[in-house]
């Protein structure tokens, strides 16, 4: 008897809070604004993928839903190859590795100096580290441009790597939160064995430093290879994934379906990248952003 | 002592813990310094100035004052003899950026706290809304182009959103010109907005989950005791905990819609009045070579960054 009227005091609780009809109304309005949003992200994404398997005239002329008659598959190889996407793919490559090292090497020896040594000069650099974090570059790009071209860069792949490892104040900042919560009591039993302070750096600081490492890491992924402005000002001679795509945007005569194509090829290795880390790809970007 | 450390020789120094501390601050900071030197701090300093000259891309021509500014917000000047309003454009066109990050911002909001109630699929669904966030903007630019198109039979591709229009209206029905419709620059700004928010709002999501989600369960259960709803539940509890992210999200939004580039540039290169802050400056700065005036945009869009950045700063420490 006793669980008897437990139960029944349960279900007045219940029942006071919200009538199970109003529940289940509620419960099933949440699928329904989920899938809503879910359709609104893959509907734009669908129509580019049938357009991308149609032939130029289908895409003109018959509806965004119309399925083409036969799949045209050579529309993906043209993008590919007449389209430039696969240059861009290997030069966002080259410049998404050479920019990931640097940034990683000139980020974390910049916060160690910047977080142990507390000296004079290493406080003004952190000093000048926080103001300039507060300039968008994107504001500043048109004086930028002035000096890139007075150093003869335009049209190299050192602009858009010096200029992303150059300007990378997020990183340094993400780095310098890290290494604030490393003990300082590891440098010293280092120093004691004998340990240079650069082979502090290299053997302990570095390898402990690994998370923030892949934080910054995947931020750098979405920066560089989504990255437009950059190549777009100052690399006109070479096409990055972004800048192979605008410049199909821009043609004259417009082949969509090979455009459509280009776009799908270059949305791939993101969705991998996506699928395969997921879950830290979530918690990265969110410690990094947190952290800026 | 001391008398003994004076009388060391240089290399004794260098091996010593003072001179290797010296010595690697000096080499680890060099390549930093100098990049930051000549890619943010020259630059800074640059457009400051570059923006009370009458410069073109070769260089400096004369001085104007503040004349660059009276153009940027419409006023006559000795310079600029006529009063043009068309670089209040790219100023009012933020405002629409900015409109739709704060629904953005509300959307993410409503949108992670369904996702943190007990539902199935959460993760899929989750997925699917952040994905766009890591997608290349110059694709996303082409996927609304084609969205938004209309189709005429020889140039434009038949848009989803008119093809989805037909649908429920049938024959007669011509298709809408969302873009690229010049006495409508409303609609084309709103649209572009869209693309912006469809892109951006996954991130927002993403955020607001994890600050939800680093609310102690406790404190939901204290609430169940006292008979909370779910409303109340929100309104006293998550909303207060997350507040700090809700406010750091609103100010990069305002950085956000003042630097908006990509997206309109490549739809519609900033014709049918959809130009903004960035695109105008880079068309004065690179195609009518008009560096100081560009440079008078960027010290404004500057301006407003830095104090909207300074306004969130103190908020943030007096809440600390």
């Amino acid at each position: 008897m006793a669980s008897n009227s437990h139960y029944f005091d349960m279900k007045y609780y219940a029942f006071k809070e919200t009538p199970k009809g109003v529940r289940i109304f509620w419960q099933v309005m949440k699928y329904v604004v989920l899938v809503i949003c879910c359709l609104m992200v893959i509907i734009p994404l669908l129509t580019v993928f049938i357009g991308s398997l149609k032939t130029k005239q289908e895409v003109l002329t018959t509806s965004a839903f119309t399925l083409p008659a036969s799949p045209q598959w050579g529309n993906f190889a043209d993008a590919f190859i007449k389209g430039n996407v696969m240059k861009g793919l290997l030069n966002t490559a080259f410049i998404l590795v050479v920019t990931c090292v640097g940034s990683i090497l000139t980020g974390t020896m910049t916060a160690f100096v910047v977080q142990r040594f507390q000296m004079l000069f290493t406080r003004a650099v952190k000093g000048v580290y926080l103001v300039t974090s507060l300039l968008p570059t994107i504001t500043m790009q048109i004086s930028v441009y002035q000096i890139v071209t007075k150093l003869h860069l335009i049209d190299t792949y050192a602009a858009p790597i010096i200029l992303m490892i150059g300007t990378d104040i997020i990183s340094v900042s993400i780095f310098i939160q890290f290494l604030d919560n490393i003990s300082v009591s590891l440098d010293e039993s280092a120093i004691l064995d004998g340990c240079s302070y650069p082979r502090v750096y290299w053997s302990i600081i570095l390898p402990m430093l690994r998370p923030a490492i892949a934080t910054v890491l995947v931020m750098k992924f979405v920066s560089v290879y989504n990255d437009f402005y950059t190549p777009y000002l100052y690399m006109h001679n070479h096409r990055v994934v972004s800048t192979a795509l605008s410049d199909f945007a821009n043609q004259s005569s417009v082949d969509w379906n090979v455009i459509f194509a280009g776009v799908i090829i270059c949305i791939i290795p993101t969705l991998i990248m996506f699928l395969s880390m997921q879950k830290s790809i979530y918690s990265n970007l969110v410690s990094g952003s947190v952290k800026e | 002592m001391s008398a003994a450390k004076q009388k060391r020789s240089f290399g004794e120094w260098v091996r010593g813990y003072t001179g290797q501390k010296y010595i690697t601050t000096f080499l680890f900071l060099l390549i930093p310094l100098i990049l930051m030197i000549l890619f943010t701090l020259i630059p800074a300093v640059n457009m400051v100035v570059y923006s009370f000259q009458d410069r073109e891309m070769l260089g400096f021509r004369k001085w104007v004052g503040f004349d660059n500014y009276a153009r940027v917000f419409g006023v006559k000047s000795a310079t600029f003899p006529v009063a043009s309003t068309d670089y209040l454009i790219p100023l009012r066109n933020s405002l629409y950026y900015l409109v739709g990050s704060f629904l953005q911002q509300a959307l993410a909001l409503f949108l992670a706290t369904i996702l943190c109630s007990k539902i199935k699929l959460g993760g899929l669904f989750k997925g699917f809304m952040f994905f766009p966030y890591m997608m290349n903007g110059v694709a996303v630019a082409i996927i609304f182009k084609n969205f938004f198109g209309n189709g005429d039979g020889y140039s434009a591709p038949q848009g989803t959103l008119n093809s989805i229009l037909k649908l429920f209206s049938g024959e007669g029905f011509e298709g809408i010109p969302w873009i690229s419709d010049p006495t409508n620059p409303f609609m084309a700004n709103v649209c572009l907005v869209f693309a912006s928010v469809w892109r951006y709002v996954g991130f927002d999501i993403i955020m607001y989950i994890s600050a939800i989600q680093s609310i102690t369960p406790d404190v939901y259960e204290a609430a169940d005791l006292d008979g909370a709803n779910s409303w109340q539940r929100f309104w006293y509890i998550v909303f207060p905990s997350i507040r700090s992210i809700v406010s750091l999200q609103l100010i990069m939004a305002v950085k956000g819609a003042v630097s908006v580039y990509e997206i309109p540039f490549i739809i519609t290169k900033g014709g049918f009045g959809t130009s903004t802050f960035v695109i105008k400056a880079n068309s004065t700065a690179f195609e009518d070579e008009m560096v100081g005036l560009a440079c008078a945009m960027s010290v404004v869009l500057l301006i407003i960054t830095v104090v909207v950045t300074a306004i969130q700063k103190v908020a943030f420490k007096e809440r600390k």
